[in-house]
């Protein structure tokens, strides 16, 4: 590869110094090659990047803004940004948001938990389980919870036996609340998974340099521990909104389309048994999809770059 | 991420992920037992909300149609049809994504981390991205763009498993090379006479293993987890055969497989780990450490 | 001068060789039409000839394959199916992605195009087929038995015709409920947790048959094929009351208690579909709502003559009474009734039809129409409670 030998001897230069020896012949072009030499280095990269996720937003951009017949149209975008449609981007929304902050929470608590144990077999237990609970999903998680908590789940058994009458308290595991207590339970390994090389980050140097200078626990981590952690936090919750905001296959099977998110409205335009020759307006769901998530990056990048203003 | 250099010798860095991060270190003896307890409740209640929905699955797989106890379930599935099929495909996949994934990443983000780190900007943006764009509407995408004979092969789904992937590797070999002084060790690696292939090849990769084995396990994860998009570019996958299979059996079949998916990949991931465990624990044997 | 000449040989040589060559395939080609039809344009077979049954199965038997999609194997038994086609003709079926749904398999045929993999037919819901000849995907075709499917359920120019349908039913498990309900009105009677517990087998916008539910129940309620609002009130009045369950209901569900009423294709909960002992499949007395599934052959497919040996195959006599086996109504039904060639074992079987109720199909239109509306209120009414 041309741009690493010229990598190659821009290192040896630096490492020798510049009055070794130098090329006189193809100075210039050397030069070129040197200015050039960013753009070459991470071209596959930026290639393989543009191909796998720049062509099919494109892709999905296109359709959503062409009719069924052919030919440029608002008519799909205008569909979209009402009724149950525009329903289904703000429950999607909320799902994401809360999905993302209280899993995002309670995960960074259970990785700490995880960690500041003494058994190494624990830890490879739960970073193996994290990885694997991460991708669980659809039809056959929502089964699990409902052999746990359903109308004749194990569960609601055995608090019936001590007297705790679920339906009472009106919990239902098919209601939007149901759906982000299930949804915990790939966020929650998610969050673990992110967080714990930033955890291991935490020198243990600093918490005794705070001791020392009398700090208490909770002046640490208000201090120390959580500002290093921040910008680690909020990278994992991004995380887990994108992951929440696009769950598909979980969602469908717990609320069978009685509570409107876009996900599942994608799905049933796109590929469901029902509605035929629609599919941009499955399309224009897509599209609002690609701007609320770019809107939220977009957020997130601003607050990610005041909380580690301090790091720099 | 805070970068940390030169704190300890790089050969303690390879068994970092082994280490518990210490809570406290001279704190009172109260204080300790406090954390102990807390650190105990927050298992617990993990531990109970992640174990018994999977224990309320198997108690339902080891079921027949009557109710009774049985194994029926388990005994179907060795015989189950295309089951192989699946798991070969989900394996030759995995192994795809993670040697593209692997020629892909690791280069770029030494380059990043060696030579030009204001380009760290544009590869923290790029690999967010597919976070942003959700996995049905990249597939929905990609069948409607990409020319037939890319749609025609399987590795087209190895291929946009790498782009899912891209986020947690990059994050990854990241930290992982913030965690090393790579500046030093290449230009030490050098002067000692070494050209980049056998630097790479002796002296970084070696010590971002740790960090490329979890890019790896967390890429196996998610090919034997993914399921949106294998079902709809129509590839049956083991995630895509055990609802294909299941929901076309009885009940406790159905469970069995989804349980037994769950397990599996856990296992095989945890064997994963442990080979490295212990290639490492030998090869620092060697250096007398 | 030599060189010149030997170059000049040799280009002159080249010429004569390229276009006999062309020559040669341009009449391979003729003479492969002169050996056989190009299958993937015949729209009907004739009694003798190139284009007769023994050709075709000839032809057939050439390709050796047949590729289908989204046929699950308890599907109106369309294992069996499978099995016997294979074995009759030694035609080896690749079977993908048997829980596709109709969408998906129009989906194949464009996204497999080129693939050897793409479906040569496809069995899908009436208005995808529908959508599917408006964008150029089907190729026309008449089986031999075409006049004994009624014109009802056929589309003239032979791009699509109906197999096999069923009727809404009430699934029921008897062993876990006392009063197994036998009208939607019934089902309005139960309130509270140990009551009934009804399903669905997915969500109305996802799952034709589901859709077929609330349009059942809308004309059960003072609806209409046209009016599918009251089906979407009743459901909400349901969930209000306690007695449904909004998940996917199947065999797990079932037998796990979760849902002891499901609502679903009579053809599907019988036979075994729903693996649950003591179920039982029942028509309801207020509402009569059938539908059937449409068949058509690709215009693209990789093996035309298979497609339409496959074709021929479901709707000849032995092809029928493997749709009636499985627990569906088999398009041509009428006619073997009439001609003593229905299974009269299998037809007993079929669960009862009201004979208070006239059967009502649902046209495309208003299957369209009907999905419109219970997109714009499923969530809304019935998720309100």
């Amino acid at each position: 590869m041309s741009s690493s030998e010229v990598a190659a001897s821009d290192a040896s230069t630096s490492v020798l110094g510049s009055g070794a020896a130098t090329l006189n012949n193809n100075s210039r072009l050397r030069r070129v090659l040197r200015r050039s030499e960013p753009t070459f280095a991470i071209a596959p990269f930026l290639i393989y990047a543009f191909l796998g996720l720049g062509i099919p937003s494109l892709a999905v951009v296109y359709q959503a803004f062409h009719a069924q017949t052919g030919g440029w149209t608002l008519y799909n975008i205008r569909l979209v940004t009402h009724g149950v449609f525009l329903v289904g981007f703000e429950n999607s929304i909320k799902l994401g948001l809360i999905s993302s902050i209280v899993p995002g929470i309670l995960g960074v608590f259970l990785a700490y938990a995880i960690q500041t144990s003494h058994s190494n077999v624990l830890r490879r237990l739960t970073s193996t389980a994290s990885g694997v609970l991460a991708n669980f999903g659809g039809i056959n998680l929502t089964f699990m919870f409902i052999a746990t908590l359903g109308s004749t789940g194990i569960l609601t058994y055995w608090l019936h036996d001590i007297g705790i009458n679920l339906a009472n308290f009106g919990f239902n595991l098919f209601t939007f609340s149901g759906v982000l207590f299930v949804y915990m339970y790939f966020q929650l390994p998610l969050m673990v998974l992110v967080i714990t090389p930033a955890l291991g980050g935490l020198r243990p140097s600093w918490r005794e340099a705070a001791e020392n200078m009398g700090a208490s626990s909770w002046s640490y981590w208000r201090h120390v521990g959580i500002p290093v952690l921040m910008p680690s936090i909020l990278g994992g919750m991004l995380l887990l909104f994108g992951s929440a905001f696009a769950a598909y296959a979980t969602a469908e099977s717990l609320t069978l389309g009685l509570v409107a998110l876009s996900p599942i409205q994608i799905g049933n335009f796109l590929n469901g048994n029902v509605i035929a020759g629609e599919t941009h307006v499955g399309y224009a769901i897509a599209f609002g999809m690609l701007i609320i998530l770019t809107v939220t990056m977009v957020l997130y990048s601003l607050v990610r770059k005041r909380a580690s203003k301090w790091l720099r | 991420m805070a970068t940390l250099s030169g704190a300890g010798s790089i050969f303690e860095v390879a068994e970092a992920e082994n280490e518990a991060v210490p809570s406290y270190s001279t704190g009172s003896p109260r204080r300790r037992r406090r954390i102990r307890w807390w650190r105990l409740v927050v298992l617990l209640l993990a531990g109970a909300y992640f174990l018994i929905p999977i224990y309320a699955g198997i108690k339902f797989s080891l079921q027949n149609v009557e109710g009774h106890f049985s194994f029926q379930a388990y005994r179907a599935l060795p015989s189950a049809p295309g089951f192989t099929g699946a798991l070969t495909l989900s394996l030759e996949l995995a192994v795809a994504t993670m040697v593209v994934s692997t020629l892909l990443m690791v280069p770029t983000a030494i380059y990043v981390h060696i030579r030009l780190p204001q380009l760290r900007r544009v590869l923290d943006v790029v690999t967010v991205m597919p976070i942003v764009i959700p996995p049905i509407v990249l597939i929905v995408g990609v069948l409607g763009a990409f020319p037939e004979w890319a749609r025609a092969s399987p590795y087209l789904l190895s291929f946009m498993y790498v782009i899912l992937a891209m986020p947690f590797v990059y994050r990854s070999l990241d930290a992982g090379l913030g965690a090393i002084d790579l500046k030093t060790l290449t230009e030490a690696s050098r002067s000692l006479g070494g050209n980049w292939i056998k630097t790479l090849w002796r002296v970084i990769l070696p010590n971002i293993r740790p960090a490329l084995l979890s890019a790896t396990v967390l890429t196996l994860a998610l090919v034997f987890g993914e399921y949106t998009m294998a079902s709809l570019d129509l590839w049956t996958t083991i995630p895509v055969w055990i609802v294909q299979f299941s929901i076309s059996s009885d009940g406790p079949v159905q469970v069995a497989a989804s349980m037994l998916g769950l397990v599996g990949t856990w296992i095989l991931l945890i064997a994963v780990v442990s080979l490295d465990r212990s290639q490492s624990r030998r090869s620092h044997r060697k250096l007398g450490a | 001068m030599a060189l010149r000449r030997i170059r000049t040989v040799l280009l002159a040589g080249a010429t004569v060789a390229s276009m006999t060559a062309i020559g040669i395939s341009a009449s391979t080609g003729a003479a492969g039409g002169a050996a056989g039809p190009d299958w993937a344009m015949v729209t009907h077979l004739t009694t003798k000839g190139s284009t007769s049954m023994t050709a075709l199965v000839k032809a057939a038997k050439k390709e050796g394959k047949l590729n289908v999609v989204a046929l699950p194997n308890n599907w109106a038994n369309y294992g069996n199916i499978i099995k016997g086609f294979e074995r009759k003709y030694g035609i080896k079926i690749n079977s993908e992605n048997p829980e596709g749904s109709s969408a998906e398999e129009i989906q194949a045929i464009t996204s497999d195009k080129g693939r050897s993999s793409d479906p040569d037919v496809i069995d899908v819901g009436t208005s995808y087929a529908v959508t599917a000849q408006s964008e150029h995907l089907l190729a026309p075709y008449k089986v031999l038995t075409w006049s004994e499917i009624p014109a009802g359920l056929k589309q003239s120019g032979g791009y699509w015709f109906d197999d096999y349908g069923g009727y809404v039913a009430i699934g029921c498990d008897t062993k876990t409920v006392t009063a197994c309900p036998t009208s939607f009105k019934d089902m309005l009677t139960e309130t509270g947790a140990e009551g009934y517990k009804i399903g669905l087998n997915n969500s109305p916008l996802t799952s034709n048959s589901a859709l077929a539910a609330v349009q059942a129940a809308a004309i059960a309620n003072g609806g209409s094929l046209s009016n599918v609002a009251p089906g979407v009130s009743f459901f909400a009045t349901v969930n209000k009351n306690g007695a449904f369950v909004n998940t996917i209901a199947d065999s797990a569900t079932a037998l796990a208690g979760t849902t002891n009423v499901i609502l679903w294709w009579d053809y599907l909960q019988a036979n075994g579909g729903i693996n649950v002992p003591g179920w039982t499949v029942t028509i309801p007395t207020d509402a009569l709502l059938g539908e059937y599934y449409s068949q058509g052959i690709n215009s693209g497919a990789p093996d035309p003559a298979a497609a339409r040996l496959w074709e021929e195959y479901l709707y000849s006599v032995t092809g029928q009474n493997l749709w009636l086996a499985g627990g569906a109504r088999p398009a041509e039904l009428a006619y073997m009734q009439a001609h003593g060639t229905a299974n009269k074992g299998l037809v007993a079987k079929l669960p009862a039809i009201p004979s208070s109720e006239t059967p009502q199909f649902p046209s495309t239109a208003q299957i369209t129409a009907a999905a419109a509306t219970v997109e714009s209120t499923w969530a809304s009414e019935v998720g309100a409670s």
